[in-house]
Formats: C-alpha cells, structure tokens, sequence
C-alpha cells in the first residue's frame, strides 16, 4: 500500500475546486439552518439553477460569461422567493419536505425531454466557461510541492472557488455580528420572542433562505465551471445530503464551520476513496467483498453512518456549540 | 469516467438510469482517479440509443488538421487515443464505421472541435448516439428536419381507463407504504426519512427468498410473506435498537429528522453493494395476458396488487378502530402525555407501530417490485412520492395517508395522458406544494398541527 500516494490525493482533494464549491453551499446553508434554524433541505436546488443560469445563457444563448452570473444569482432569488413565500410560514418539518420535492422537481423537469432544447436534457450542457479559462493567468504546466501540485487551469478555478468562499465568510461573518444577524439567531432560538419584540419573522425568514441560496447558487456555478459540464443528475439530492454532513461536521452556526467541515469531509472522502481501491488493488480486501466497482457505493454509506453518529454524539460537530444545536424545531 | 463501462442493467430505462448515477457519481468524485494514470489523452465510451456499448467505430483525433491517433471502439464501446501533449484537438468519429440505424444526435456531431485537454487530464467526450428518427439539425431543436412523426395513439378516452386503473396501482402500493410513514409521525414525531429504504428492504428480502440464484427459490406469495417478517423484524431492531434509546437521551426532533437521513443513506448504500445496481425481476407472475372488463385492461397480477392493498389498508383500518392496540395507537397520537397518564404502555405501543410500519412498507416493496422492479433505490423514489400523499392527507392522520397516497398515484399515472411519463413523479410532487400553499394541514389534517 502506498500511503504517500493515498494522503497526497486525500490532500488533493481537500482544497480542490470540488471541496470550494461544497464550501460555498454549505456557507449559505449555514445561513439557513445554522443561524436561522430554516431546515432547507433543497440546497441542491439553487446549486442547479445558478449552475444552468451560466451553462444555459452561456451555451444556448450565447451571453458573456459573467451576464450567466447575474442570471443564475436572479434565478437563485427568484427560486428563493417562490419557494419561501410559501413556505417559511409552515413548521420545520414541512419545510423540509417542500424543499426537497421542490429539488427534485426542478431536476426532473431540467433533465426531462421537454426541456431538451434549453437544458441539453440528460446530456446536461457543456463547454461554456472558455471564457473563464481565457482569462487564466497562469501558464501551462504544474505548479504547487508535494503534496499540492495541480494544474494551471485546476489552480485557476481554484483561485476562483476559494477566492469566492473567502468573500462570503467574510461577508456572512460581518452579517452575524450585525443587527440582522442577531434577529435571525433569535428566530431560530424562539421565533415568538423575535416577534413580540416586533421583528417581521416571515420577511427575516425569506431575506435568510435568498441570501443563502445566492451564495448556494455560486457554489453550484463554480462545480459546473470545474467541469466545464453541467449535468442534472449532479445535482441529486444526495448533495444536500453531503452538504448537510460537512455542515454539521465543521459545526453549524459558526462562521468557519462549513468551511473546515468540507475540507474535513473531502479529505475524508478521497481518502476513504484512495484507501479502498488500494487496498482492493493490492488484495487486502478480497474482491469478493468489496470489489471496486463498490467502493463509490461503500463511500456513500460511510457518509449516512458519519452523520448518523455526529448527529448522535456531537450534533454540534467540531466547532459548534452544544446549547445550540439543541434542535427540537416548530 | 472509467464506471462508464460498467456492466448496467436490463431494461433500457433502467440502464440509462444506471448510467447516469454512475455520471453522477464520477462528477462527485474528485481527481483521485485521474491521478493515477500520468499523460494526457481523449477517451470516451460510445453508447447506442438503447445503452448498449457500440463497438467497430473508428475515432480520430487531429490537430490543426494532423492527424494525432486513431482508435476503434471494443465490445464494451470504449475507446482511448494517446495525445503527444495538452492542447486543443478535434475528434472525429467515422460515421461509415457506426452500424446501421444509429446516427449522432445532431447532423454533424461527429466532429467535436477544439477539444481542450489539460496537462495529465484523461479527456472524456461523449458522442450522444440517436436512432435516425431522432437526428436535429446542428444546433437547433431539430424544427428544420421536422419532429418524427409520433406513433399513432389511441384516442384520450381509451387511454384513460388504462391510465387511471395504473394510477390506483401505484396510489395503492404508495399508501401501503405511506400508512407506516404516518402512524409512526403520529406517535413519536418522527420524520422517518429511512421508511424508504424499509420499502426496499422488503422487496430486495422477497428478492432473495424467491430469485437469487442459490437461494431459497420460494413462491412469491411464500417469500412476500417471509419478506413481510423481515421488514417487521427490522422496524422493531431499528425502534429498540436506535431511536427509544435516542428519545430517552432527550434527543432533538430535528436532529432525529437529520439522523433519519444518516440511516437512509447509510442502510441505501448498503442494500447497493449487497444487491447490486442491476434492477431485477421475480420468477413469478412476470408475463401475464391482460384480461378485459369493460373499458379497463389489466393484467391479473395488477388486479392482485390493489385487491390485496385494498384489503390491507381495511384490516389496518379495523385495527385502529376495532382492537385494544388500535385504541391505543390512537391515544398516543392523540395525546402522548394523557395516554401514558392514563395507564397505556407508550413504549410498547410504539414499538408496535414500528413493527407494524416495517411490515408494511415491506409488503408495499414486493408489490412495488412486482408491478415494477426491483431496485436498489426504488424505497427512496417512492419516498418523496410518500411524503407527499402523507402531507396531503394531514400529517399524522393514517386515514389522510390513505386519501393522499391514491390522489398522489392517480395524479402521476394521470399526467401521463398529456405529460411524458418521465414527469410523472415532478407532477405528483407538485401537488404537494400545491397543497402546502392552498391547505398546509391537508385534507383531513386538524389545523393546530402545522403551525
């Protein structure tokens, strides 16, 4: 077994453009869940619209690069309003459910033949950020020292995903600690407190779910940007899932806790992910359990385990305090 | 995107869905794999129509009009042409060598140009491969060549029987399930989000009592009923074993709710790997001659599954209403509290329930794998599908469940007269939010539950 090669991938892939994007959505999922107790269980869904708002006016009509932006942030909150609108009002569980239906939706008509022409159907679209490479600074070849060498146009989207991650910290950092901030943390402590001292619950409600969803909807863009591919069953509801484990990992409700919880978690996963396949490669585990066609199969339950046992036993992860991720919701 | 070889399953639909997991699943994996290998170079799997591997086709990739390499597809369709270095290159596929009757999706998608290979990357490229029926022009929605002409379909009115008989069906199978779903909301406030995965627990169990090869090899009835013990035997280990203890620990209902998603992704994975992802079928009642009554066609097993729904959703109904357990599931819905003041055992009524539940949505699971197939992740669909008839009957209210399940079936098989039927599930799930916008407490749900 070769363990230099298995954490230089782990490594890899903990500070690669992937683990910047779930980065991204679980900083507005911690907007939602973590700070104002909304249980948003459709994050995948403004990952998707903000990732076909660029591939879509990118590929079928042609805008510039950065006009996708703006869209796929305008479907965002568009998304945000319509699904919160009615919504935000009910109980926790019900949102729960709603968002995810709506998820599900939303990936059900994108990847449908109806809406083929627009969205590309189950092929998804691709190629629509040449715009984005043409702008690399850096020049062909490999930069970084063991164990972090990547690629330019890697480094470069890198460059992009953390660049944006940095900037929403920053900003979710100044919104906590400002007024705003403290409203909504006393809706998710107790909503008719918030109330009696006259706050707008439902408009602090819905302002939460579109800010998060914005920043969701970067971190939707930047995974089709990676790949240069946007594809609707990426976007199943297994990501919110994922994102849900890294969040409560890292720690929700603190400014820094998605950021180290998807680190974490992507080193974890590729780890995880290297060792099998080593160890399936090198005969420590016999094919005949685990073969490696399973191993993708294995990861994912090892994932639901994690976040059986962190909700168990630290639901307030590493960062988190205990008091409040005390969760018995309305 | 070496899964793209994978071996995928039977039924067309099937193997796409397969398919695109396997996508799914290689777009979620980070550079790992790419890792391994060192040099760069452009590699694909070719895929007919029906997802069957395309073999014998010429590829050639060119740069600025050299040649570069060329490959032909093997028996699994793949092919990999070696590139000197990154750059741009073009691609071309040797539409003489495609066998007959595949065509690439758009006239002139055999050439993709400029195709950007980074150092060290293995470029995937994908040549989507039609019938010549389906062929657009490049770059349009094929309005120029004109849509093929659809099948000739029988007029809406006989389409509609047929479409609303399928539709009690599938309400039937989901209320089965979702009946479950609702009595254990009602009587610990607990969103099982794993009640999906007790579905295909029930259905993979009858599985392997009746079709595994070195099983048992049981009748269906037999192992539907074998399958029964084991779903119910499931729910009670998962009710003693994870989630009274939980309870006891003071555990929150919305932590409960998230780590519901941690066992149904966990027990899903692992039904997976054990299973595999090729969908199957049982050894029974697989071909059936349809019989005719009246303007309805169906096959007898059909008619079976909503008989013996229909007549469990009735026995659980007089159980509510009828027997001492009945009463006493009810009460604790009610009113847990004054229940357990009032001398009723709550644990044990609980644990009932859940026997009661995972007997149930494995019952559901072998009529959901014998109207449909066996799957991995068919518990997880029918999930949301469940939720939603459970909603729109009112949270908590078993007899809701019922209603909402059917309405949520009869929808999804109704869309299918003017929708195309992969839509079916995004109707029945809108109205879901349909219902939360107009009546969040549901149809027969008391309004002091949602607030």
């Amino acid at each position: 077994m070769d363990f230099a090669a298995i954490l230089a991938s782990a490594c890899t892939g903990a500070i690669g453009p992937i683990a910047a994007a779930y980065a991204l959505a679980a900083i507005g999922l911690n907007i939602h869940f973590g700070y104002t107790g909304l249980l948003n269980f459709g994050q995948v869904a403004f990952m998707l619209v903000g990732a076909y708002g660029v591939a879509i006016s990118v590929s079928v009509f042609a805008l510039p690069l950065w006009v996708g932006v703006l869209i796929g942030v305008l479907c965002a909150i568009v998304l945000a309003l319509l699904l919160g609108a009615p919504t935000v009002r009910l109980r926790s569980d019900y949102l729960a459910i709603a968002t995810i239906a709506a998820g599900e939706i939303l990936r059900l008509f994108y990847r449908s033949s109806a809406a083929q022409p627009v969205t590309g159907g189950v092929y998804g679209l691709q190629r629509f950020a040449d715009d984005f490479y043409a702008l690399n600074p850096f020049s062909t070849g490999r930069y970084g020292f063991w164990p972090f060498t990547f690629a330019a146009r890697d480094l470069w989207v890198m460059v992009l995903g953390w660049g944006l991650v940095l900037l929403a910290t920053v900003f979710v950092y100044l919104l906590v600690h400002s007024p705003w901030g403290r409203v909504i943390r006393a809706i998710r402590e107790d909503e008719e407190a918030a109330r009696s001292l006259g706050k707008n619950v439902y408009s602090y409600k819905l302002q939460s779910l579109v800010l998060g969803g914005v920043i969701g909807s970067f971190g939707g863009m930047v995974m089709v940007i990676n790949t240069q591919s946007a594809s609707p069953d990426s976007f199943d509801p297994v990501v919110t899932f994922f994102i849900y484990t890294l969040l409560v990992l890292g720690g929700a409700g603190r400014v820094i806790g998605p950021v180290l919880g998807s680190v974490l978690f992507w080193f974890i996963m590729v780890f995880l992910d290297a060792l099998l396949r080593q160890a399936i490669g090198t005969g420590y585990i016999s094919p005949n359990v685990i073969s490696a066609s399973e191993v993708g199969a294995v990861r994912f339950a090892l994932v639901g385990l994690g976040l059986l046992l962190l909700m168990v036993y630290r639901p307030q992860g590493i960062l988190g305090r205990k008091e409040e991720m005390v969760l018995n919701g309305r | 995107m070496d899964t793209l070889g994978a071996p995928t399953g039977r039924g067309t639909l099937a193997r796409l869905v397969v398919l695109l997991a396997l996508c799914a699943l290689t777009v979620l994996l980070p550079a790992a794999s790419a890792a391994a290998q060192e040099g760069e170079s452009v590699r694909g799997s070719l895929r007919g129509p029906d997802g069957d591997p395309v073999r014998g086709v010429t590829v050639t990739v060119t740069q600025n009009g050299k040649d570069v390499g060329e490959d032909t597809s093997g028996a699994d369709g793949s092919w990999e042409v070696k590139l000197p270095g990154p750059g741009d290159y073009d691609v071309e596929l040797d539409l003489n060598t495609l066998p007959n009757g595949v065509v690439p999706r758009e006239r002139g998608g055999e050439t993709l140009e400029g195709v950007t290979v980074s150092p060290d990357q293995q470029r995937a490229v994908i040549f989507p491969l039609v019938p010549p029926s389906e062929q657009t022009g490049p770059g349009q929605d094929g309005g120029e060549t004109g849509p093929p002409a659809p099948p000739p379909e029988p007029p809406l009115a006989e389409r509609f029987p047929d479409a609303l008989l399928g539709g009690i069906e599938y309400g039937a199978v989901i209320a089965i399930c979702a009946v479950g779903l609702s009595l254990i909301f009602g009587t610990t406030r607990l969103i099982n989000f794993a009640h999906g995965e007790l579905v295909t627990i029930g259905a993979v169990a009858a599985f392997f009592f009746n079709a595994t090869a070195g099983g048992p090899g049981l009748q269906l009835i037999m192992a539907g009923a074998l399958a029964v013990v084991v779903g119910a035997l499931f729910g009670g280990v998962v009710e003693r074993g994870l989630w009274r203890p939980l309870r006891e620990r003071g555990t929150g209902r919305i932590n409960l709710f998230i780590i519901s998603i941690g066992l149904s992704l966990l027990l899903r994975h692992v039904i997976l790997v054990l299973y595999g992802s090729r969908p199957g079928s049982y050894t029974d009642y697989d071909l059936q001659q349809n019989v005719e009554f009246g303007p309805f066609s169906a096959a007898p097993r059909d008619l079976s599954i909503v008989g013996i729904s229909v007549l469990t959703l009735v026995a659980v109904a007089l159980m509510l209403q009828r027997t001492r357990i009945g009463t006493a599931i009810r009460a604790v819905s009610d009113n847990r509290d004054l229940a357990e003041s009032s001398g009723i055992d709550v644990h044990r009524v609980v644990l009932v329930v859940w026997i009661l539940g995972g007997g149930l949505a494995a019952l559901g699971g072998v009529m959901f794998g014998l109207a449909e197939v066996v799957a991995w992740d068919m518990g997880f669909k029918l999930l949301l599908l469940m939720f939603a008839g459970v909603i729109l009957g009112g949270l908590g209210s078993a007899y809701g469940a019922m209603a909402g399940s059917f309405l949520v079936g009869i929808v999804a098989h109704l869309s299918t007269l003017w929708f195309p039927i992969e839509l079916q599930n995004a109707w029945a799930m809108l109205v879901l939010i349909v219902v939360l916008l107009v009546r969040p407490q549901g149809i027969l749900g008391r309004r002091e539950r949602i607030g």
